[in-house]
């Protein structure tokens, strides 16, 4: 196969081992993300506009954006019903795969009670004792920190399963747990408060069906709704996740695709739950698995991720990440890789050609998810264990089949500190929350931003994510964050203590105080839950609703579903989101006014597109500073 | 033709191409709207990529009172905006629709294959954003050259493939 080579690699991404792995796959004849990305262009005008439509088989419509053609759909739907369809669509859809991940965590740990009630052995149990009982108390749970953990869990169970199931016309019991009250009025007035997990989805694939929701405020109203339960969803996910797995502490180790290693048997797990994963990791460092890689003439087995089930293993086992989005398919193109173990979401289908380039064995493991090519070897819950070790034994015994002539790693990688829940930053902060409001008071913490979400190919890979981090802390503002950001910010190096260096003067101040880097690794997507809790948190601490605090969220490269769900449940929580790729939906003016201006006097935040990350720490600081005026704060 | 899905990329990159930020978020946006050079047109089963030919006898020049139109010694035929009148003649005159009118600006509106982008080495808009490859861009000699070739190994296929190798003998020695 021959593949156009890319002109300037250093245009498509600012990390070097990137633009090494272009030209070497280049090399191979190997075609990536980046070579498919050019042989795309230029894309359907139509549909970056959000202009066409395929939700009835009258279609696929489109109207004309340059007024010669057609100006409504053949059902009578004109441009503004066409977009917010196509809105809500995203969000229902990056909605439903939160809702999914957070169902099989609850499912699993539904399983894990019920076996040890039973006193019987099951592959998952509670761990973190500590954590379930919070959380448990938040959901209204008498005695939480007293009773019996067996008989708490089981509390959680029976009101978790509420939230999944629910009929009746009231609101998720996380939602009330987990919002500040101020937040709450505002989305009763609004009528969009979910109910329940699944519902908030159906109705919105009710909605978008040919001939019902016409009106794109409603459209849009019931997309913030959609949203509020991705929101909740993914609090569900990672409350479980750490009740199961244990809740974060700062870690260190090493990010990028020089974590690979060229005389150990390396396996990548990519996706996003943890739930195999962290057995494949733990698995992996058994004297059993050990003894086999060393019985194949491997000097042991290295476990590195990809995405955010990297950064599930990488906050709780100190598990290298590898890559990010963008950068999946460089993994396999080191040739070095025995086995990758997928579970779900981001997972390229492409992974599966280049998997056949090398002796590499792709597995999928979620009956969701199966991609032509690849080996399924098939999680349940009960038989976790003998699947991560089955997986394992097929990595080590590919090994001896590695051609180390083919073997090509790029020798970059940056230390990282990761690994900060919020029981982490308050433990740092030495157990209150007071420093952290004290320096925002005084202005030595000008702001907090958050920076969440993807890699798109359509600017180039991690540049946003690094030169809007770097802009931001050389002015003051902390930055936290998830997804793919934070393992951009790692490969720069943002993610440890020689970056406070990069920090302003005041913020670095502070952060040799507390002794934690300029940029915080928050965790995996689903854990932008962790955000949420930290803005109560702090605007409880402060007596004040969110939008009234500085702060703004970002994702300078979105490209999901899930992002956009996200990116409006951060709005809906009252934080302005910034957008650094332009989302489909500037053919129609009246929804971009919604969603870029009206949302703000509706719902205290909007969406801000500006795909210049120096620009954008521009609008960013300005609004922080505003806010902070009307706080009555140092400026 | 039968390449040819009816997708309309070319309409919108024509459009695109013909505006002034060359942006598809935002050139729809301005006023007044660029208008596209290019249209398809469904017959039968079929979509037809239409715009102008670039004649070789132009018929929408020779009628031309202002001279606004010219036969480009490269081939395409091109507008000069500034001499245009907006009389239509040429309108009528061609033969295959492909002249529109510029209310807007009071001046007619037709294909300049893309003049710009072609001195700077690039494909017309059309050709490029075509996602089948149904449009090609090329000099006639190149473009029956491809198409000789093509028929060529369809005929040495099916030859080979169903008729006995006398015939091919044959078809040598005739010729050379």
């Amino acid at each position: 196969m021959s593949v156009t080579p890319i002109r300037k690699p250093e245009e498509k991404s600012i990390d070097k081992a990137v633009q090494a792995m272009i030209r070497r796959a280049e090399e191979l004849g190997i075609e990536t993300v980046f070579h498919r990305y050019e042989k795309m262009q230029p894309q359907c005008g139509f549909g970056l506009l959000g202009l066409c439509c395929w939700f009835c088989i009258m279609g696929p419509c489109r109207i004309d954006p340059f007024g010669l053609g057609p100006s409504r759909g053949i059902c009578g739907a004109n441009a503004d019903t066409m977009v917010a369809r196509r809105v809500l669509f995203h969000i229902a859809n990056g909605c439903a795969a939160h809702v999914e991940h957070g169902f099989h965590v609850f499912e699993t740990l539904k399983e894990a009670v019920k076996h040890a009630r039973e006193g019987k052995e099951f592959p998952y149990r509670i761990t973190d004792e500590k954590k379930l009982r919070e959380f448990a108390k938040k959901l209204g749970v008498p005695d939480a920190e007293t009773r019996p953990v067996i008989e708490v869990s089981e509390e959680v169970v029976k009101r978790l399963e509420e939230d999944f199931n629910r009929t009746a016309e009231e609101p998720l019991t996380v939602l009330k747990a987990y919002s500040i009250s101020s937040r709450r009025r505002v989305w009763e007035r609004l009528g969009v408060v979910s109910r329940s997990m699944w519902r908030e989805i159906v109705e919105a694939m009710h909605r978008i069906h040919v001939g019902v929701d016409a009106d794109y405020r409603n459209l849009l109203l019931h997309g913030i709704r959609t949203a509020l339960a991705d929101c909740y969803a993914m609090l569900v996910a990672t409350q479980l996740q750490d009740a199961l797995f244990g809740t974060p502490k700062p870690v260190e180790t090493y990010a990028n695709l020089g974590v690979l290693k060229v005389d150990e048997v390396n396996i990548v797990v990519h996706g996003h739950n943890p739930l195999l994963s962290m057995k494949v990791a733990e698995m992996a460092r058994s004297e059993e698995m050990l003894k086999f890689a060393r019985s194949v003439g491997a000097m042991g087995i290295n476990v590195v991720g990809v995405c955010c089930t990297g950064n599930e293993v990488l906050m709780r086992l100190g598990i290298p990440p590898a890559a990010n989005f963008l950068q999946q398919e460089f993994v396999l193109a080191t040739g070095a890789v025995e086995a990758a173990v997928a579970d779900y979401q981001c997972v390229m289908p492409a992974l599966s050609e280049i998997a056949r380039c090398f002796h590499t064995k792709l597995i999928t493991t979620m009956p969701a998810t199966k991609i032509p090519g690849a080996i399924h070897i098939e999680w349940r819950p009960e038989k976790a264990d003998e699947v991560a070790k089955e997986i394992i034994r097929t990595a080590v015994e590919n090994f001896p089949r590695r051609v180390k002539e083919r073997v090509f790693i790029p020798d970059v990688k940056s230390k990282v500190i990761a690994g900060f829940s919020v029981e982490a930053i308050l433990s740092a902060l030495g157990g209150t929350l007071t420093p952290l409001i004290d320096a925002i008071k005084r202005g030595d913490i000008r702001g907090v931003v958050g920076i969440v979400g993807c890699n798109n190919p359509k600017v180039p890979h991690d540049r946003g994510h690094v030169e809007l981090a770097k802009e931001l802390i050389a002015n003051d503002v902390l930055v936290v964050g998830t997804g793919c950001w934070a393992i951009a910010a790692a490969k720069a190096g943002l993610m440890t203590i020689e970056a406070q260096a990069l920090a302003g003067n005041k913020l670095r101040k502070v952060l040799e105080a507390l002794k934690i880097p300029p940029c915080l690794h928050m965790g995996s997507c689903v854990d932008n839950s962790r955000i949420l809790v930290l803005l109560n948190l702090v605007a409880e601490a402060l007596g004040v609703d969110i939008p009234d605090l500085p702060v703004f969220g970002s994702a300078p490269e979105f490209m999901s579903s899930k992002a956009v769900s996200i990116g409006t449940w951060f709005v809906a929580q009252g934080v302005n989101v910034h957008l650094g790729v332009v989302p489909p939906v500037l053919g129609s003016e009246a929804v971009t006014k919604l969603l870029t201006e009206d949302l703000e006097k509706l719902i205290g935040a909007r969406f801000v597109v500006e795909p210049d990350p120096k620009k954008a720490a521009e609008i960013m600081l300005e609004h922080i500073d505003r806010k902070r005026r009307a706080l009555g704060l140092p400026t | 033709m039968e390449k040819c899905l009816g997708c309309l990329s070319c309409y919108f990159a024509c459009a695109v191409e013909h505006s002034l930020t060359k942006n598809p978020y935002t050139a729809f946006r301005e006023v007044p709207k660029p208008l596209p050079r290019t249209r398809v047109i469904p017959v039968q089963k079929y979509n037809v990529p239409m715009r102008c030919m670039h004649c070789e006898k132009p018929p929408c020049v020779d009628v031309c009172p202002t001279e606004a139109l010219i036969k480009a010694p490269e081939g395409p035929v091109l507008l000069q905006e500034p001499l245009c009148i907006g009389c239509k003649g040429c309108i009528l005159a061609c033969p295959y629709g492909a002249i529109s009118l510029d209310l807007a600006r009071k001046i007619i509106v037709k294909c300049d294959l893309c003049a710009d982008r072609i001195r700077k080495g690039l494909l017309p808009a059309c050709v490029e954003a075509c996602p089948t490859k149904a449009l090609s861009y090329g000099k006639v000699e190149d473009v029956l050259l491809e198409r000789r070739k093509a028929k060529a190994e369809e005929i040495i296929r099916g030859v080979t493939g169903f008729v006995s190798s006398s015939i091919i003998m044959y078809s040598t020695t005739s010729h050379g």
